[in-house]
């Protein structure tokens, strides 16, 4: 902690360096082990003889000549048909992302705005609906999504995610508009706007910081989800992560678990750039409703 | 604001949350007492120079004829919530009355699908929660310390557990704990046991999935907790270290009581979290030795033959219930301060 009284003996400052190099290891080795070990043959990474293969590459160099092979990423993304996945997760992540920013933010504004008691009411059972695992609820979806025949394409899976991604945007951005002044929408009232004038042309303006948070914690869930891509889509509408997953159950295939490495990979570097990017605006978001209460 | 305004604003957003959440949980209500189609089955009379034979053969005609007239299957009642593979009422029963001593029965009880995968989302979230409360308020502690300038590029590798999706993350776990595996093969190495492997232990299987989990939500408790720690006002602190207070002391009774509310927050949501563990049990292909509830519920609705609605239906009321139970003290803790403060 950095106070103006306080000295830290260097034991303490070795300590806590040594520490934090630790962490920051455990934390970050495995991805870098599997980004180097994606450029390897399979006999090399997953090497039933000696570990040190991944690292001197030596079935590597016998069957492809070189040290370094993009053979996993090309497979995976032709013959794997990942470039069919990463459209899915594309097209399910944009749409995600603006509607359910479009719904957050009128139903957030006007849970700010509410001095009723049910805008309190309507705050807990976003509360509970959070928490409900949602492997819960796909088991509620699937019998009636089958039965009407809307079952595995894509614009279902969207509107799901929506929904299931509202509790958390709704609190999010509650919080946001409570730092809002309520004057200002107050004095644009008196000027003879209408609420939604008032919203659109007032307070959106100022909220961009909040609503680029509720966006981008929308785009994590949608772009990460597992439970709800992989059961409510079929084969062909796979996202990238239920993709991943079906390249590890063929084990036939002696590329197949290299796909799965490669695809881990090509999954996982835009997610961490854009993070990258926006991390003031990630941790603004989980801080958010904690830390005012 | 005025009811009708409001109404407007809130209906896009409340209509999708009432369709899609709302709804979902009374269809899986509904489900439950419902069990899937016994298969029909008739006799077919085979005669050749020999004689003749009887024999009983499934009707696919018949039985697609009432799946169809009935989809959501037969109705049961409570009959799926007390079957084996459920409550196991009647196994229990006997359990008690079969076994001896009462360390057998538990043994037996523990056996049953639905308590092991009870017993494991327990465990899982009883280690877990606390372990990510601790090590996340010691790197808070830890990193706020280091010079302003270097502190960007630490947080954002900290937090790189936290924002892969759990499958992934623990995909990239489990290959280098794998027996084929950087970590795995070294630990062979060392114990010279060439047989040993994350899949031959159940014991092993199940730290593995929580070492894997405070590593997946440690990042999280300490983006909040760090953020908390911004707000901790000076001047008490200096007042303290003037008195002597010790770096501990200082801690105890000054950081904690002030961050408080954000620990029993992060322990909240941390504990909602892990009570749905599912992905990482398909990551480290545990299924074998590890099953949580929310697995289970995944293994009926991808069963191979037919989906067994009324199964998952089943558990998954009963998950529902479990979370209930969990969040009763939060939600009549915020019921009587609202009810004060009004």
């Amino acid at each position: 902690m950095d106070y103006g009284l306080d000295t830290k003996s260097t034991r303490l400052k070795t300590f806590n360096t040594i520490f934090i190099i630790t962490w920051l290891l455990i934390a970050c080795f495995p991805f870098i082990w599997t980004f180097w070990g994606s450029f390897k043959v399979r006999a090399d990474f997953f090497s039933r003889s000696d570990w040190w293969y991944a690292i001197s590459a030596f079935n590597t160099l016998i069957e492809t000549g070189g040290q370094f092979t993009t053979n996993a990423y090309t497979q995976a993304w032709t013959e794997g048909e990942f470039w069919k996945a990463s459209k899915n997760t594309i097209i399910v992540t944009v749409f995600v992302v603006s509607i359910s920013l479009f719904l957050g933010t009128l139903g957030a504004y006007a849970l700010s705005r509410s001095t009723e008691k049910y805008a309190f009411w309507i705050l807990m059972a976003a509360l509970i609906f959070r928490a409900m695992p949602h492997i819960t609820l796909v088991s509620g979806y699937l019998f009636p999504f089958f039965e009407l025949q809307i079952w595995g394409i894509l614009p279902t899976t969207i509107v799901v995610l929506v929904a299931i991604n509202q509790p958390f945007t709704l609190w999010l951005l509650y919080s946001f508009f409570k730092t809002v002044p309520k004057e200002l929408d107050e004095s644009a009232l008196i000027d003879g706007c209408s609420y939604f004038q008032a919203f659109r042309h007032i307070i959106m303006p100022v909220m961009w910081p909040g609503v680029i948070t509720a966006g981008l914690f929308s785009l994590m869930l949608a772009y990460n989800d597992f439970t709800v891509t992989a059961l409510l889509l079929n084969q062909e509408n796979h996202t990238m992560v239920p993709k991943i997953q079906s390249y590890l159950g063929t084990n036939q295939h002696e590329g197949n678990l290299m796909w799965a490495v490669s695809a881990v990979v090509s999954a996982t570097a835009p997610l961490f750039m854009l993070v990258m990017f926006f991390q003031r605006q990630v941790i603004s978001g989980l801080t958010a409703g904690a830390v005012k209460g | 604001m005025p009811n009708k305004t409001f109404f407007w604003f809130f209906l896009p957003t409340g209509l999708a949350m009432i369709l899609f959440i709302g709804l979902p949980i009374i269809s899986t209500g509904i489900q439950s007492f419902y069990a899937q189609h016994d298969q029909v089955v008739k006799e077919v009379k085979k005669c050749d120079p020999f004689g003749c034979t009887v024999s009983i053969v499934v009707d696919n005609e018949e039985t697609s004829k009432i799946r169809e007239a009935k989809p959501l299957g037969k109705f049961n009642g409570f009959g799926t919530y007390t079957d084996r593979n459920h409550l196991a009422v009647d196994e229990i029963k006997k359990f008690w009355n079969e076994t001896e001593s009462f360390g057998a029965f538990v043994d037996q009880v523990t056996n049953l699908p639905f308590y092991k995968a009870l017993i494991f989302t327990l465990t899982y979230c009883l280690f877990v929660t606390p372990n990510v409360l601790l090590l996340g308020f010691i790197i808070a502690l830890s990193l706020n310390a280091v010079a302003r300038k270097i502190r960007g590029p630490l947080i954002f590798g900290t937090i790189l557990p936290m924002i892969v999706t759990p499958l992934v993350g623990s995909l990239v776990l489990f290959w280098m704990i794998d027996s084929q595996g950087i970590i795995g093969a070294n630990i062979q190495n060392l114990m010279n046991d060439p047989y040993l492997s994350l899949k031959s232990s159940k014991t092993l299987t199940w730290i593995t999935i929580i070492i894997y989990g405070i590593w997946h939500h440690s990042p999280f408790a300490f983006v909040v907790f760090y953020a908390a720690l911004q707000t901790v006002p000076q001047e008490p602190i200096e007042a303290a270290i003037i008195d002597g207070a010790s770096r501990f002391q200082r801690i105890k009774h000054i950081v904690l009581p002030h961050i408080y509310p954000v620990v029993t927050f992060v322990a909240l949501i941390s504990l909602m979290d892990n009570f749905r563990v599912f992905e990482p049990i398909i990551g480290f292909s545990a299924e074998g030795s590890a099953q949580s509830l929310s697995w289970l519920i995944y293994d009926n609705l991808v069963n191979e033959e037919v989906i067994l609605f009324g199964s998952a239906a089943a558990t998954s009321m009963m998950t529902i219930i479990g979370i209930a139970i969990l969040l009763a003290p939060v939600l009549i803790r915020t019921w009587k301060e609202f009810k004060t403060a009004r």
